[in-house]
Parts: structure tokens; C-alpha cells; sequence
């Protein structure tokens, strides 16, 4: 259940296009290898993750959920680099 | 006699065979390479002819979008889409109609109004407002977030000759072009836009 991650993004409270911007600044500071993770409130970024990950030839999607921190609704992203 | 001239008769056969194949691969080759020019590239290219601020945030939202997911990106701003690129009025040297002009449209980002319910600025304020509630950025953090992605943004010689609007009316980093920059960028993108 638990994946390892290297390092993380927290987009909680920001809206579109921001968690794709946020990650991406962090994405290509990684190793290949690395895994970021990024934590969103826009539920919107459920569907953004996987198009950016479509669209970013070496940003691997490698799970998302849905989990609850501090009552509210938080959808984590886990993003491999090739 | 077969078994004799066997490998004579194998070479005579291959060596004109592999020359007529030696020139089909050069065909396909050529043909790969003028594919591979006209293939369309990473790219996005919009026009911004609008000038009111929802279809302006929206045009910066979406190249923000793509040039983070890593798509070179280019806006040309036409028309009243320019006035979201001014950052101040001068009048000196223009025609009485485009100094009119110029005192009639927004400077900047800040001036724009929505293109629905805007009464008079009240609507662009309302909708302002609402971003902020809902922790939206405004339309000057996503400006300054697409020079800082690489955007390129291009204003459009022939409407700033016609709206009297010079360069240094500008804010900084904008290039000017014609149609032929657009058309050179659009033809290129695998996605054009109209906004």
C-alpha cells in the first residue's frame, strides 16, 4: 500500500493548472528513477495526472488514491521518472 | 550442372535484385525524412484576439498548462487580445483616432473586462473576487507563470500599427510578429487555438 517517494509536492488548496505546474518544477529536478509525490485537493487532478503523465515522455503515473488528512478530501499522486 | 554453377547462379540473381533493393530503401528513406519535416511537433500555438478577461485567463491557463506538461508553447496577441499586454498609454505621435482608441481600451491585464455581465467593471471585479474565495490565481500570477515556463508571446505588428500601440507601450519580453510568425509556429504544433 505504502509507496516509497522521494520527494513531495503539496498542492492542497490550489486549483488547476497549478498542481501540474508545482510538480512539474519539482519533476524535473529528479533523478531518473525518483519518484515524486504530489498531494492535490482540486479533484480535477485525478484526470490532470494522467493526461500529464500522457503527455511527459519521461513522467511514469504509478498509482493515484484518495485518502482523508485533516478532514478533508486529498487525492495523492505518485509520479515515477524514467 | 546445377550443383556446379550453384553459387554462380545465386550470385547473379542477388547482385541486380539487391541493387533494385538498395534503391527502394533510399526511396522509403527520402519519403520517412519529408514525413518526418511535416510531422507536427510538441507544440501548442494560440491566437488571443479577445480582449476580455475570462478568455484571456483561460488562454493562460491552458499554455501554462501545456508548457508545464512540456509542449512549446507560443501566443500571438491580435486585436484586443494586445490591450492585456499594454502596460501604459501614451498618446504623443498618434492620430486623433488612435490616440481615441487608446484612451478607450484597458491597460494591462488589470483593465479587462469579462464578456459577460461586466456592468461597467463590476463583473470583472465579482469574478476576481470569486478566485480568490475558490484559491484560483489571478490572471497576472498565470502571466508571470508562463514567461517563467517559456511561453513565447508574440503581439501582432499589423493590429498595433492600426490601434497606434507601439512596443514600448508593451510590457517587457514580447516579440512582435506577423502572420507568418504565427503561421510558421501554428503549422509546426500539433494543437492551434483561437481564443
Amino acid at each position: 500500500m505504502a509507496i516509497q517517494y522521494d520527494i513531495e509536492v503539496d498542492a492542497r488548496g490550489l486549483q488547476c493548472p497549478m498542481p501540474i505546474v508545482n510538480a512539474r518544477k519539482t519533476f524535473q529536478e529528479l533523478q531518473s528513477g525518483q519518484t515524486l509525490r504530489v498531494l492535490a485537493t482540486d479533484p480535477g487532478s485525478v484526470n490532470d495526472f494522467k493526461g500529464w503523465a500522457n503527455m511527459v515522455a519521461d513522467a511514469e503515473l504509478l498509482a493515484q488514491e484518495t485518502t482523508e488528512i485533516d478532514g478533508k478530501t486529498v487525492y495523492v499522486h505518485y509520479i515515477r521518472k524514467k | 550442372m546445377v550443383i556446379a554453377n550453384g553459387h554462380a547462379a545465386v550470385e547473379e540473381r542477388t547482385i541486380p535484385e539487391l541493387g533494385a533493393l538498395h534503391a527502394q530503401v533510399q526511396q522509403l528513406q527520402a519519403q520517412v525524412d519529408a514525413l518526418r519535416a511535416q510531422a507536427p511537433e510538441n507544440r501548442l500555438s494560440m491566437v488571443v484576439f479577445s480582449g476580455d478577461l475570462d478568455r484571456v485567463l483561460a488562454a493562460f491557463v491552458i499554455a501554462s498548462g501545456a508548457a508545464a506538461s512540456g509542449m512549446e508553447t507560443s501566443m500571438f496577441f491580435t486585436f484586443w487580445g494586445l490591450t492585456a499586454l499594454r502596460r501604459r498609454r501614451e498618446s504623443k505621435g498618434k492620430t486623433l483616432l488612435q490616440k481615441l482608441m487608446g484612451w478607450m481600451t484597458p491597460v494591462g491585464s488589470r483593465g479587462l473586462g469579462v464578456s459577460k455581465m461586466n456592468f461597467g467593471g463590476v463583473g470583472a471585479k465579482m469574478l476576481r473576487a470569486m478566485m480568490r474565495q475558490q484559491g484560483a490565481p489571478q490572471i497576472e500570477e498565470m502571466m508571470q507563470l508562463t514567461r517563467d515556463l517559456g511561453v513565447r508571446i508574440v503581439a501582432c505588428q499589423m493590429s498595433m500599427d492600426v490601434m497606434g500601440i507601439r512596443q514600448d507601450e508593451l510590457i517587457e519580453g514580447v516579440e512582435v510578429g506577423g502572420v507568418a510568425t504565427f503561421l510558421g509556429d501554428a503549422t509546426k504544433s500539433k494543437t492551434t487555438l483561437f481564443i
